[in-house]
């Protein structure tokens, strides 16, 4: 039996290199990645609680979080490459002109 | 024999009354419908809209003979019945009717005219410029005059009332275009409209008799006869009621409207200026006579004195009148006088009255519409142009006749039997001047009538052209009314029972009396004043032979000179002195004052302007600035980059993440 804080600990570390991934990467399929990887975190935090509390809701959730997941990418994806055709870059802070 | 049912089994309300009395409120609005639809369909109906006029009066009339005969079955109660109208603190209002003999006796007299005077005017004013406006107004009047009638409060009676004035007004001046026709509808409105406020205020004071609860006539009645106010009170309510009296119904000193009425058309003037209308002055008296009675005895003595002085000055004027309608007109202020002398003696007087008014009514209205044929023939209103028409004009030569012995009391025709029952109360309730001043006046009325009918319809034609008789319409309701003329009478005549008197009495039934000297003095009076008539006009040469009587003629011919002493003392004063002071006051005075306002306010707008585009609007500006500087440091934070949003959540998220876990 893995102990709890040593999985929240794993959880807490990829989740914070997601967040750094997301803020600081400026490739657009990088940041994608970055999200997932927050995505997943979550996912193993939920598992550790539902087997901590054995309680079947928490897997119930990682599931519905992986399809979600899933879609996400797939329109980001596609997003990346319709920018990519425009623009000819997928370097996110070169996609700025939304602004004032 | 009439006397023995006592006087608490007649006034009661009627047990089981018929159709025709529940439903008598249709006699009245049946007219207004038909007013109404003559107003809008009029033009586009065959007939130009007078079929709905004579339909519907037509509808009245039966009506009313069916609410006459329960009158004539012999039922003595009345019948009552309103709905409310609305409040006003304690004082409730009601729109109610009121059925007694009486107002049986009332509603086969407007509604018969009307419909004669609808049916007459179909030739009369055939071609008329405004021939559905005049139906429109002619069914306005009657459905006012049937209000009157059967009001049981006094406020719908008012209602009535000035509608009636309304139509009046309307009607003489139907040929406005003649500015002497305008003159005269403004005049007779104007002039009723003065005996009209002390009616008002005669109806304040009842009502305040009342405690301000209600205007119904027979409560008020009930708190009068029940001694539930002061004599002071009630006497001066009576006079200010006289005074509506004084004007509708045409008495001295405001009887000066109804001979310049005549400029209406001939039809009107039989319907509004001789048979109806002006009758509601008498009415009125006689609907509200507790009031009379029990008011100081001075007032009765008010009334008789007026009537007097009324019916021997208006005979008198229509000697020296040329018009035919002017005669006839200054006939009806005598003959209406007569009613209200009737109205100064009491119960028995009141029947008498009623009883003149109803025979009076069939006369003066076959009168004046036989003058509207004769007028139509000739296109005249001066005898002094008309002459040898009984030839050219046999129907109306023969009916005009009888109207006229009728009005000249010749028996046994309507006038003999009215006239004798006034003079027989007049004699028996002790009231000896006005005995003898209504024998007079018979005298006279006898006198210019055969002067009239001598003018009219004998000697040689004076005018131009080749007269004709009148249409069929219009002949056929000459018949109609002589023929009632001839048997009107006969429903107050003593040896016949005097069936009139059960219909309409006050309070308890009278015996009627017939007093054979009387008879043959008035009949005497009549034939008298006929013979003196034929003397002097038997042939009529241009100057009338009463101009011998030089300055008594001219007074009289200048109709006392109470015009002139109305238009001298009291319109030009009122114009010259009052108006033009009034009018000064107003341009130098109000005007100044407003225009000083004006100015004032300009300045006062200018300040107030300055304020608003500098103080105002600074604020308002300022305020906008300050959001457009603001706003434009702040959108620099929208710089487009999406991670240093991204970056923006984080933070927001940790920290609120930090306080809700400290909290």
């Amino acid at each position: 039996m893995i102990r709890l804080p040593l999985v929240l600990f794993l959880s807490a570390t990829l989740f914070a290199t997601g967040v750094y991934g997301v803020l600081a990467r400026r490739n657009a399929v990088l940041v994608l990645m970055s999200i997932e990887l927050m995505l997943n975190a979550v996912n193993i935090n939920l598992i550790a609680f539902s087997q901590h509390l054995q309680d079947i809701t928490g897997q119930v959730f990682a599931l519905f979080v992986i399809t979600v997941a899933a879609a996400e990418v797939g329109i980001g994806l596609a997003i990346v490459i319709l920018i990519y055709r425009n623009r000819e870059t997928i370097n996110v802070d070169e996609v700025n002109l939304l602004k004032w | 024999m009439v006397g023995q049912e006592s006087a608490e089994t007649l006034v009661k309300a009627i047990q089981d009354p018929s159709w025709f009395v529940q439903y008598s409120w249709l006699i009245a609005l049946l007219p207004a419908i038909s007013a109404a639809l003559t107003l809008f369909l009029g033009r586009r109906t065959p007939g130009k809209g007078s079929v709905y006029g004579i339909a519907a009066v037509g509808a009245a009339f039966v009506l009313s003979l069916g609410v006459l005969w329960t009158f004539v079955g012999g039922e003595r109660g009345f019948y009552e019945a309103s709905i409310p109208w609305f409040q006003i603190g304690q004082l409730h209002m009601e729109v109610g009717v009121y059925i007694d003999g009486l107002t049986a006796v009332m509603f086969v007299v407007v509604t018969s005219i009307s419909l004669c005077v609808h049916v007459y005017s179909l030739g009369y004013m055939k071609g008329d410029v405004r021939f559905t406006w005049f139906y429109v107004v002619l069914s306005l009047f009657t459905s006012a005059m049937l209000v009157v009638v059967l009001a049981n409060n006094l406020f719908q009676l008012l209602v009535g009332w000035e509608v009636m004035g309304v139509c009046s007004y309307l009607l003489i001046g139907h040929w406005w275009e003649d500015p002497v026709n305008s003159g005269s509808a403004i005049k007779a409105f104007i002039t009723t409209r003065i005996g009209d406020v002390p009616f008002m205020f005669g109806i304040f004071v009842l009502v305040f008799i009342t405690g301000f609860t209600t205007s119904n006539i027979p409560a008020i009645g009930e708190i009068i006869s029940g001694g539930g106010a002061s004599v002071a009170l009630v006497s001066a309510a009576a006079l200010l009621l006289f005074g509506g009296t004084i004007g509708k119904s045409a008495q001295f000193p405001l009887h000066v409207w109804l001979p310049d009425a005549m400029a209406g058309p001939t039809p009107v003037s039989a319907l509004i200026h001789a048979a109806t209308m002006v009758a509601a002055g008498v009415y009125l008296v006689g609907r509200l006579f507790i009031v009379f009675l029990d008011a100081d005895p001075v007032v009765l003595q008010i009334v008789a004195i007026v009537a007097g002085i009324t019916m021997l000055g208006a005979a008198l004027m229509a000697f020296t009148q040329d018009d035919i309608k002017r005669v006839l007109a200054y006939s009806t202020i005598s003959q209406l006088a007569y009613m209200v002398a009737g109205m100064s003696m009491g119960p028995a007087g009141r029947t008498g009255a009623f009883f003149h008014l109803f025979t009076h009514a069939f006369f003066k209205a076959l009168l004046f519409l036989g003058s509207g044929a004769v007028i139509h023939a000739v296109h005249s209103n001066n005898m002094s142009e008309m002459g040898g028409l009984r030839k050219y004009l046999p129907i109306t030569f023969w009916t005009f006749l009888i109207g006229s012995l009728a009005l000249s009391g010749v028996p046994p025709l309507a006038g003999f039997w009215s006239k004798d029952e006034l003079l027989v109360v007049a004699n028996h309730e002790g009231h000896p001047v006005l005995f003898v001043v209504l024998l007079l006046t018979a005298l006279l009325t006898a006198f210019y009538m055969t002067r009239a009918v001598l003018m009219t319809f004998f000697g040689d034609y004076r005018g131009h052209g080749e007269p004709h008789e009148a249409p069929r319409t219009m002949t056929g309701v000459l018949i109609a009314l002589a023929s009632v003329t001839v048997v009107a009478g006969l429903v107050g005549s003593p040896q016949l029972g005097a069936v009139f008197g059960k219909w309409v009495f006050f309070e308890e039934l009278e015996e009627a009396l017939f007093v054979p000297w009387i008879a043959v003095v008035s009949t005497l009076a009549a034939v008298l004043g006929i013979l003196i008539g034929y003397t002097l006009y038997k042939e009529y040469r241009a100057p009338d032979p009463l101009t011998r009587l030089g300055g008594a003629y001219g007074l009289v011919s200048n109709k006392f000179y109470l015009d002139d002493i109305y238009w001298k003392g009291i319109i030009q004063p009122t114009r010259d002195t009052l108006s033009a002071g009034v009018y000064w006051t107003n341009q130098h005075i109000l005007d100044a004052e407003v225009n000083g306002a004006a100015k004032l306010a300009v300045v006062f707008g200018r300040g107030v302007r300055w304020f608003d585009d500098h103080v105002i609007d600074g604020i308002v500006n300022g305020m906008a600035n300050i959001a457009g500087f603001t706003g434009g440091l702040l959108r620099y934070i929208q710089s487009g980059n999406v991670q240093r949003y991204a970056a923006f959540l984080f933070t927001g998220v940790v920290v609120l993440a930090i306080i809700f876990t400290r909290i």
